[in-house]
């Protein structure tokens, strides 16, 4: 599903560049569920959001499902991310004006789904992760845990390749992150492919595999057994 | 354009923080509103003053005789002359584009004596004799009975013409007057019809003259073939400015007067005088636009920074949503329609209230009676649509640097967590 071949990037700061990703390479096939560890600093962001899109590499390959990665504009760029990749970010960022479910509505507004028929798919991925009563509320009347929730179905609402999760658990309690993983581990055994970043290493082992990075370099990949977190919750 | 939802989060934008909002919006709706009143006050001077000219053909002057100031052809010079009847015929013949050539003669006029008798009433008006043609040169609304003829013209008839005011002064208030005579310096002519004019240049005046045939006035006054001046009017294509030259030229030529004497044809070219208000006009309606359309200028500034803010504010809405896949120029196109949207109702606003502003001054003025050199001040429909025209440009302009930056904005940095 993913593979990139040593990929390279660096951040000028001033006169000095700061070389953040040194050569990675690795492969992600369907239906993994991978975590990405490493502590801060250790470049796991940006190669998210290399993965997602958000900032181009320097060098290297990325083919995402068969499709090559590189130079894309803006405009294309958005398209793929529209059609082949779902964010959770550990703020959630929900868009705070909109209700719930328009939240969950809008990669498909996006993708110039029909209203009525964006609407009822985003009831049945609010459904899904449990908040369908909530449907109307806005985003400052939920708990951490319900926009995360809301989040997650707005990211599987367009139905991507890849959902790409950024600290997923970084802001909430540990009742809610094991909820959150619940959830996660859920649309994972429904054959989606899920990238988490955490730093987290009971979060990690709610995976099924770890990657492991330090200065920017793959330092441990290996498979785990998978820790339900159903268990906790 | 017409979307549901693009419009429900312009909404949506526009009125999370009102106040900032209205407060935008006065700058634009001012701007508009002064634009709006400056132009309708510049039109209310303009139709006053153009009330004066009322519908007299513009596209017109008048001729009359002085002294020669040089001799000529061994006429001496400050030898008077005057004009005869077969010059009008002569101008039709040299001058081409000459729509009415009017030869007149007067009676009466300013301070003159009593003139007219009726009964046992009295009055000093002016008496003019005129060819049917006058009517269009110097337009009144013909009340009853009718106005000159050529049959009148021919057979010399002395019938007449009296303005309203001459029939008030000499007629009881029910009194018919056509068909009766009046006297004008001893000689009886029969009332065939009044009449009524509009402008008001002459006021009073205007309302208080009689037109009889120019042939029976001729021969009732011992006029013979003299002329006392002429009224001349060009076709609507060529202006009586330029063929004034030509016209005394021929004068000239006709009654010995050397070529470059100056002041024997005196003359009054009422299209030169009329341009010069119709460019006075011009003028102040361009200082109107300008005037206003600096004031909306701020509005306008006023309106960018505001959206420059509410793209700054948003920055991290606009990462998540092209996070999520919506297409740049569609970020420029919302944030655009937000501007264009702000721009247009809070002119719309401004425009309303010029509007009442302008319908409020004319009931004032309806209901005190005309006032001099001012009447019903207005924005034509061109105008508010110009308008309009000019708010949608600017909230596009408005709109522009910020819906610029607002897709500057890379989705990663907008997304970095704090």
């Amino acid at each position: 599903m993913i593979e990139i071949k040593d990929l390279h990037k660096s951040y000028k700061m001033g006169t000095n560049s700061l070389h953040v990703l040194k050569g990675i390479n690795f492969k992600v096939e369907d239906g993994e569920l991978v975590a990405i560890m490493g502590s801060s600093g250790s470049g796991k962001s940006t190669l998210l959001n290399i993965l997602g899109m958000l900032d181009g590499a320097d060098s290297g390959e990325y083919t995402l499902d068969g499709v090559p990665i590189k130079n894309l504009s803006e405009t294309k760029a958005a398209q793929y991310r529209n059609k082949f990749l779902g964010f959770i970010f550990q703020s959630f960022n929900l868009i705070n004006y909109k209700s719930a479910a328009e939240n969950v509505a809008l990669p498909l507004y996006y993708q110039k789904v029909p209203r009525k028929e964006r609407q009822e798919k985003a009831m049945q991925y609010l459904e899904r992760v449990g908040l369908k009563p909530w449907a109307d509320h806005l985003p400052s009347e939920l708990s951490g845990g319900q926009k995360q929730r809301v989040a997650i179905a707005r990211a599987m609402a367009a139905e991507p390749k890849v959902l790409l999760a950024d600290e997923p658990t970084g802001a909430l309690d540990s009742k809610t992150s094991y909820e959150v993983m619940d959830l996660i581990q859920k649309i994972n055994d429904e054959g989606n492919t899920i990238l988490v970043v955490t730093h987290e290493e009971d979060i990690a082992h709610m995976c099924k595999r770890i990657v492991h990075l330090k200065d920017g370099v793959i330092v441990e990949d290996k498979k785990v057994e998978q820790v339900r977190a159903e268990q906790y919750v | 354009m017409f979307n549901k939802d693009r419009w429900r989060e312009i909404i949506e934008v526009l009125t999370t923080n009102v106040w900032r909002t209205i407060f935008t919006a006065f700058g634009v709706c001012w701007g508009i509103f002064i634009l709006i009143v400056l132009l309708a006050a510049g039109k209310g001077l303009e139709n006053g003053i153009k009330q004066d000219f009322g519908d007299t053909a513009t596209n017109t002057m008048f001729m009359w005789t002085r002294a020669t100031t040089r001799s000529y052809e061994g006429l001496p010079k400050g030898r008077s002359f005057e004009f005869k009847i077969d010059d009008v015929q002569a101008l039709r013949d040299n001058v081409p584009n000459l729509r009415f050539i009017s030869p007149r003669n007067q009676l009466g006029g300013f301070g003159g004596n009593n003139n007219v008798v009726y009964g046992l009433r009295t009055g000093a008006y002016n008496v003019y004799g005129d060819y049917p043609e006058i009517i269009n040169q110097d337009p009144m609304a013909v009340t009853s009975g009718r106005f000159l003829n050529y049959n009148d013209i021919r057979e010399k008839r002395k019938v007449a013409i009296i303005g309203n005011g001459v029939k008030n002064d000499l007629y009881d208030k029910d009194e018919e007057a056509l068909g009766t005579y009046i006297k004008i310096q001893g000689v009886n002519f029969m009332v065939i019809g009044t009449y009524k004019k509009n402008n008001s240049g002459g006021g009073e005046e205007g309302q208080k003259e009689i037109f009889v045939p120019f042939t029976s006035f001729s021969q009732a006054f011992n006029r013979g073939e003299n002329v006392g001046w002429m009224a001349i009017t060009a076709n609507d294509g060529s202006s009586i400015s330029q063929l004034k030259d030509k016209i005394v030229d021929v004068m000239k030529k006709r009654h010995k007067v050397h070529p470059e004497d100056t002041r024997a044809v005196g003359y009054f070219d009422l299209f030169e005088q009329y341009n010069r208000v119709e460019s006075l006009f011009g003028a102040l309606k361009a200082v109107a636009y300008i005037v206003g359309i600096m004031v909306l200028l701020s509005g306008i500034i006023g309106v960018s920074n505001i959206m420059l803010i509410v793209v700054k504010e948003r920055t991290k809405e606009i990462g998540i949503r092209r996070a999520l896949g919506e297409q740049p120029w569609s970020i420029k196109k919302q944030i655009l329609m937000e501007s264009i949207f702000l721009t247009l109702i809070s002119g719309m606003v401004g425009i309303i209230f010029g509007s009442l502003v302008i319908f409020g001054i004319n009931s004032l003025l309806d209901s005190v009676g005309p006032v001099d050199m001012f009447m019903s001040p207005s924005v034509s429909v061109g105008v508010v649509t110009g308008a309009l025209t000019i708010l949608m440009v600017s909230g596009l302009l408005a709109g522009f640097i910020p819906a610029q930056s607002a897709i500057r904005v890379r989705p990663i940095e907008a997304l970095r967590n704090e």
